[in-house]
């Protein structure tokens, strides 16, 4: 059997929303280079619908896969919506991703709900923080933070 | 393209002449070589040529020769036996290097939790460790020097004669891990006063699962497998006849044609060193002289490893990576850390290991699809974008 489902093999080598949207509304940025995987997402946001979305990552296959793919699941979706995604349903969407592999989905769900915070930061409009993930400890890299 | 691999320090593919020889042993002569009736004393003809040859190769006796299911057993059995006799008198410090392979490194991990002190020698930027490093370290309760040949993804040689000679003097135990250099370079446990030695055959077209120990007359060795009589009562175990036969034929044949094979070899790894070198941020691991003729290891800044190794694989290129996606756990590849390299770039390494079957349009093509990925990946890469833009600055200039 092959490390990665053909969805996944499909997302990686064909990413969907590669790229940066000039005066994003919102940005999010996870991870560290120091245990390999980086997420960005840019969100451009219309009447509380994500209007478009790009993601830029610098990982393995199933961290780049799990940015296309939670990148497609919340497009054209409401920040509601899009805030409500986790990073099972990237899984499953991928149809699964090897147990070692599965920091990578944890990723892309955070660095949209980053985006996110930072787009309700930016306007000013009030929001529950405890929804968000805390960068500052976040387990996957705290095994590196030194 | 068809496929090219490039993986050869993982595993070759096997000789056609080690194949043909070995068909006959699982074929009529199938005997244990334990039996006294004549087809059993066939495959004990052919165990007892193919220890001859295999010693002749290396330069000692056949009774020094024993053998294994490989590289790691080889330095499991190495390292567990010197520590016996160290133990015996008392001497319980082992001396090896940051950068050796796992075989070697949780074997000494294992010793240390029964009270072994260990000292791990720092590699250095080029990825090689000197015999004054070594001379410095040895101490009165010194009971093992354990020092590879040449490293499994850096590629470097060390200075093995020099570091025998040292040991020599010293009256301490000399182990080395040749999986890497043994059919690739040339080896002579007299020249190099190397007391011990591991080989596997799967490194130089023999089979798997079969390897060899050398150890020099005197030093008692400790077995990791009792039961039968079997290579001296030191390992225990029906001898595995055809692998025996197809690694003494396939190390006769890479032993014969190295010359040649070394001069081809030199060339194409350098047209690669070279092509791989043009792209911008990009470093060569180790040391570019001492170094099997076999090895190309970059690390390239801002991109993983993991993705570039699957696109490679797109492309047809079987090639490894030391980054830590591709290994499974967190931390990238040990050896590149151990050579001064941060996380963020060991992340980014790309290994090519060579074998004679490769041929010039192989490597050209290697050159630009490698150019290509890298390109590719960097374009999606929020740290070479920081980097591009002055917002951090580039570790490898
Ligand atoms: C330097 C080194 N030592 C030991 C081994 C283990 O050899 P084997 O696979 O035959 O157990 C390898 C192979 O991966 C190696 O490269
Ligand atoms: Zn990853």
């Amino acid at each position: 059997m092959a490390l990665y489902s053909e969805k996944v093999m499909d997302h990686f080598r064909n990413p969907r929303n590669v790229g940066v949207i000039e005066n994003a509304d919102g940005i999010g940025e996870v991870g560290n280079a120091k245990c390999g995987d980086i997420m960005k997402i840019y969100l451009k946001i219309e009447d509380g619908i994500i209007a478009d979305v790009k993601f830029e990552t610098f990982g393995c296959g199933s961290a780049i896969a799990s940015s296309s793919m939670a990148t497609e699941l919340i497009k054209g979706e409401p920040v509601s919506e899009a805030l409500a995604l986790t990073n099972k349903a990237v899984v499953e969407a991928l149809d699964g991703l090897p147990a070692h592999k599965l920091h990578c989905s944890v990723l892309a769900e955070e660095a949209i709900k980053k985006a996110i915070q930072d787009y309700y930061e930016k306007n000013g409009i009030e929001y529950d923080k405890t929804q968000f993930p805390n960068c500052e400890n976040c387990s996957h890299c705290s095994a590196h933070a030194e | 393209m068809a496929q090219i691999y490039l993986d050869n320090a993982a595993t070759t593919k096997m000789s056609k002449t080690a194949i043909k020889a070995m068909l006959p042993y699982m074929d009529e002569i199938y005997g244990n070589p334990s039996s006294l009736h004549s087809v059993g004393q066939k495959a004990a003809e052919a165990l007892t040529e193919s220890r001859r040859r295999i010693a002749k190769r290396l330069g000692c006796d056949e009774k020094e020769i024993l053998f294994t299911s490989g590289g790691s057993e080889s330095d499991n059995q190495a390292i567990l036996s010197a520590a016996t006799i160290g133990e015996r008198k008392g001497k319980k410090h082992i001396v090896s290097t940051a950068f050796e392979h796992h075989a070697v490194l949780h074997t000494l991990q294992k010793l240390k939790k029964h009270g072994f002190e260990i000292t791990l020698l720092p590699v250095s930027e080029d990825g090689l460790i000197t015999e004054q490093q070594v001379e410095n370290a040895i101490r009165p309760d010194t009971c093992l020097v354990s020092v590879m040949y040449a490293n499994n993804e850096i590629g470097t040689i060390q200075p093995i004669e020099k570091i025998g000679e040292i040991c020599r003097k010293k009256g301490v135990i000399f182990h080395t891990d040749a999986v890497q250099a043994v059919g690739h370079v040339r080896v002579d446990v007299q020249r190099e006063h190397i007391d011990m030695l591991s080989l596997s055959a799967h490194k130089f077209h023999g089979s798997k699962g079969i390897g060899a120990l050398y150890v020099r007359k005197g030093i008692p060795l400790t077995s990791l497998i009792e039961g039968g009589a079997q290579e001296r009562g030191k390992r225990a175990g029906t001898e595995n006849i055809p692998a025996i036969v197809g690694m003494a034929v396939a190390l006769d044949e890479a032993c014969e044609n190295m010359e040649k094979n070394t001069k081809k070899l030199t060339k194409l790894r350098n047209m690669l060193i070279d092509g791989l070198s043009t792209i911008p941020h990009s470093v060569l691991n180790g040391d570019c002289e001492k170094r099997l003729p076999t090895n190309v290891s970059f690390c390239f800044e801002g991109i993983e490893g993991e993705s570039l190794l699957l696109l490679l694989d797109d492309k047809g290129i079987c090639a490894s990576s030391g980054s830590a996606c591709t290994s499974g756990s967190l931390d990238p590849s040990h050896v590149l850390l151990a050579i001064g390299r941060v996380h963020d770039i060991a992340h980014g390494s790309l290994r090519l290991t060579l074998s004679e079957e490769n041929t010039e349009e192989e490597i050209k093509y290697t050159v630009s699809a490698v150019k290509e990925v890298v390109a590719y990946l960097r374009g999606m890469s929020p740290i070479w974008r920081d980097l591009v833009n002055g917002k951090k600055e580039f570790i490898i200039k």
